[in-house]
């Protein structure tokens, strides 16, 4: 499959900061694309270097074949975007936002329906300044689909809203992609990628330090996987004279590491014969979120905050 | 240039104009509300019969004795006659800081009784509407009166005027204070609309990112510019067709409506669009944006001549005057609506419009949608 933006030793410096630091990444045509990073990552920067709307210092970029700097025009008819903090005319209400759009582009779009998708119809007559941040937003995701983009980029375009409206553009993303758009997002929640996202790159001060499908990203850099049983101090005792394993003891359960599959069935017939009690059992993997706060930072609900000490291990 | 995207920006550019009470309020009717206000305050001084001090050089004549009687009976004014020792009624009246004045001349009364015209001279201050106004209505209501009289008993029945008069400012032009006003408030209305309101826009835009946005559809920043330009001028016309209509229709100003002051409605637009432009992109921040705005556009508005012709101030203030943009603007549409002096509306314009070009270029060289 074609790359619909292919990416090669991106670089913009901002004095002596490196706002993005050499990076490279390729996202083929069709498929969604998440860009996970803490604040001040370079998600925004790198974003707009792609819709043409900031120069870059170095490296080569190319979205849809074209160099979004030099070639703009050709390129902003063919991608949809909306900005982080999406903002409009104020006095502007939905409707004749998308009917200026339509004209400006000279397509024949009918607003209802946008709306419609976006979950936006009853605003259709609210001026912009009264739309709550959510609402804003969806009119952002509704104006991006104007033109029938071949890309949308969307910069955080969940940020804020609450768990329905999320959702509600989640649903729109997956239909994006079904549609056989590319679609470019970044975004601070895990889930989201997660669940959207054929591939994901970690960005931590300018870098990326992960890329790949989730399940990808998790067998690289995730932990082994553990079996856990709901047990007491004895088990783990009898489990520790008996297997070369690591076994931790957490609260009311044991942890123990994992070395291949087979490891899980053997402890499991080993302590079942032993008699000593254990009231239930479950394996854990780590998930996108444990190597996140690995690689960048501490996290909280699903958001990643940055903590100076692991942020500084990350880059160093 | 796309003359659809053109339009679409202009319909959306009106809307949310329309919509938004405060910059409608500036840019129609607060100047309204001034003209209706100063209107109000000067012309209707005249409530009470101003005194016309008048030099008679033709007393002995019964004619010119009626013809003050007259002017007595308008109830308008009230006939004071004097003796200069100069002669010179119009320094008299300056010096004594009298307002309005009339000279009879020599011969007044011969002429009349021969149906020989004559005038006479009225001596009117215009920074005293009431007054002027006044004295002119009442010399115009017994003028007619005395001609109605002289072409009926006229052997060879003609109905030509016989008496007229010469208006004369004391000191300058005899036009009153509405008169300036309606050019200036209409060069008001020129330079407070674009600026208030592109300074904010402007920088307001920009840090919205509104222009990020704009810079990702097919409209260039020259369209959207274009669309700005158009729309100021609209309301330009309409400032100036309210401005005209009630200085005519409530004050009765005696201004020309031509044709030739529509290039100073077109370029004096585009003048303050492009300055409000360039304030607005050299600010940082739209707060800094406002002061810069206010720091060209308050003392232009008061300098200019906006609500005081220029002629009457003091010879220091003149100079200052002549270095601000709106003052040409003004000054040309005075020449036009007041004075017919085309030539110098000409000079005007010429220099209107190169300082709009210059400001122009600045703001298009300046002005941009995308950050590095
Ligand atoms: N115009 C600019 N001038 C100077 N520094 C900038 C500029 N824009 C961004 N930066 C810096 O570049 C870095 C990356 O910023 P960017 O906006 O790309 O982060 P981000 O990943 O989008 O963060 P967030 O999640 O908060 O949106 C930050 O340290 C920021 O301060
Ligand atoms: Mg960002």
């Amino acid at each position: 499959m074609a790359d619909a933006i292919a990416v090669e030793g991106l670089t913009k410096n901002y004095g002596s900061l490196a706002a993005v630091d050499n990076i490279s990444f390729r996202v083929p045509a069709g498929s969604v694309f998440a860009f996970l990073g803490p604040n001040g990552a370079g998600k925004t920067t790198t974003t707009e270097i792609l819709e043409g709307l900031r120069a870059r210092s170095k490296g080569s970029v190319q979205v849809l074949g074209l160099d979004p700097w030099d070639e703009g025009r050709p390129l902003h008819r063919q991608i949809g975007v909306i900005p982080q903090d999406f903002r409009f005319f104020e006095k502007i209400t939905p409707r004749e936002s998308i009917d200026y759009y339509s004209t400006l582009f000279g397509t024949h779009s009918d607003p209802a329906a946008l709306l419609e998708r976006v979950k936006l119809s009853d605003k259709a007559d609210s001026r912009f300044d009264t739309l709550s941040g959510g609402q804003k937003q969806k009119l952002g995701l509704a104006l991006s689909l104007v033109n029938d983009p071949r890309i949308c980029f969307l910069d955080e375009p969940t940020t804020g809203l609450d768990p329905t409206a999320r959702r509600a553009i989640w649903d729109v993303v997956r239909e994006l992609r079904r549609e056989g758009r590319t679609v470019f997002l970044t975004t601070h929640y895990l889930e989201e990628a997660e669940i959207l996202a054929d591939r994901v790159a970690i960005i931590n001060h300018g870098q990326i330090v992960a890329a790949g499908s989730p399940a990808e990203i998790i067998d690289r850099l995730g932990g082994p996987a553990r079996l856990r049983i709901v047990a007491g101090s004895d088990v783990a005792d009898f489990v520790r004279s008996r297997f070369p394993n690591e076994v931790r003891r957490e609260g009311d359960h044991i942890d123990v590491v994992l070395r291949d599959r087979e490891d899980a069935l053997a402890i499991l017939e080993a302590v079942q014969e032993s008699r000593l009690a254990w009231t239930g059992f479950t394996t854990v993997r780590d998930t996108l979120e444990d190597v996140f706060v690995r690689l960048v930072g501490r996290m909280d609900d699903g958001v990643l905050k940055t903590s100076d000490g692991t942020t500084a291990e990350a880059s160093a | 240039m796309n003359g659809r995207r053109i339009l679409a920006d202009l319909k959306v550019t009106a809307r949310g104009y329309l919509r938004n009470p405060i910059a409608l309020f500036f840019s129609l009717i607060f100047p309204l509300i001034l003209i209706l206000l100063f209107g109000l305050i000067f012309a209707n001084t005249g409530a009470t019969a101003a005194t016309l001090y008048t030099e008679n050089f033709d007393h002995a004549s019964p004619v010119s004795q009626e013809f003050l009687s007259g002017l007595n009976q308008t109830h308008l004014v009230t006939v004071q006659v004097i003796n200069t020792s100069t002669g010179n009624l119009a320094v008299w009246l300056g010096q004594n800081d009298n307002p309005v004045g009339l000279v009879i001349p020599a011969g007044f009364g011969q002429n009349y009784t021969h149906h020989i015209a004559t005038n006479v001279t009225l001596y009117v201050n215009p920074q005293d509407a009431g007054a002027a106004g006044s004295a002119e209505g009442a010399v115009q209501a017994v003028e007619n009166e005395f001609n109605l009289r002289a072409a009926c008993q006229s052997t060879n029945g003609t109905c030509s005027p016989v008496l007229g008069y010469i208006p004369q400012s004391v000191g300058k032009t005899y036009f009153t204070y509405i008169d300036y006003l309606v050019p200036g408030l209409i060069g008001f209305s020129i330079l407070t609309s674009p600026m208030f309101s592109m300074v904010d826009v402007t920088s307001s835009y920009r840090k919205e990112g509104i222009f990020r946005q704009l810079s990702l559809t097919p409209l260039t920043r020259d369209e959207w510019l274009a669309s700005r330009v158009i729309w100021y001028t609209i309301l330009t016309f309409l400032a100036a067709a309210i401005m005209l209509g009630f200085g005519i229709g409530v004050f009765g100003a005696k201004v020309t409506i031509s044709v030739w002051m529509v290039p100073f409605l077109l370029v004096g637009p585009l003048l303050f669009v492009s300055l409000g432009m360039l304030a607005g992109s050299i600010a940082r921040t739209p707060e800094s944006a406002a002061v810069i705005g206010n720091i060209i556009t308050f003392p232009m508005m008061f300098l200019a001549g906006t609500f005081f012709p220029v002629s009457e101030f003091s010879p220091g203030l003149q100079v200052v005057a002549k270095v601000l943009p709106l003052y040409y603007v003004i000054d040309g549409m005075n020449q036009v609506l007041l004075f017919q002096n085309y030539a110098r509306a000409l000079t005007d314009f010429v220099i209107v419009l190169g300082i709009a070009v210059v400001f122009f270029a600045a703001a298009v060289y300046l002005f941009r949608w995308k950050g590095e």
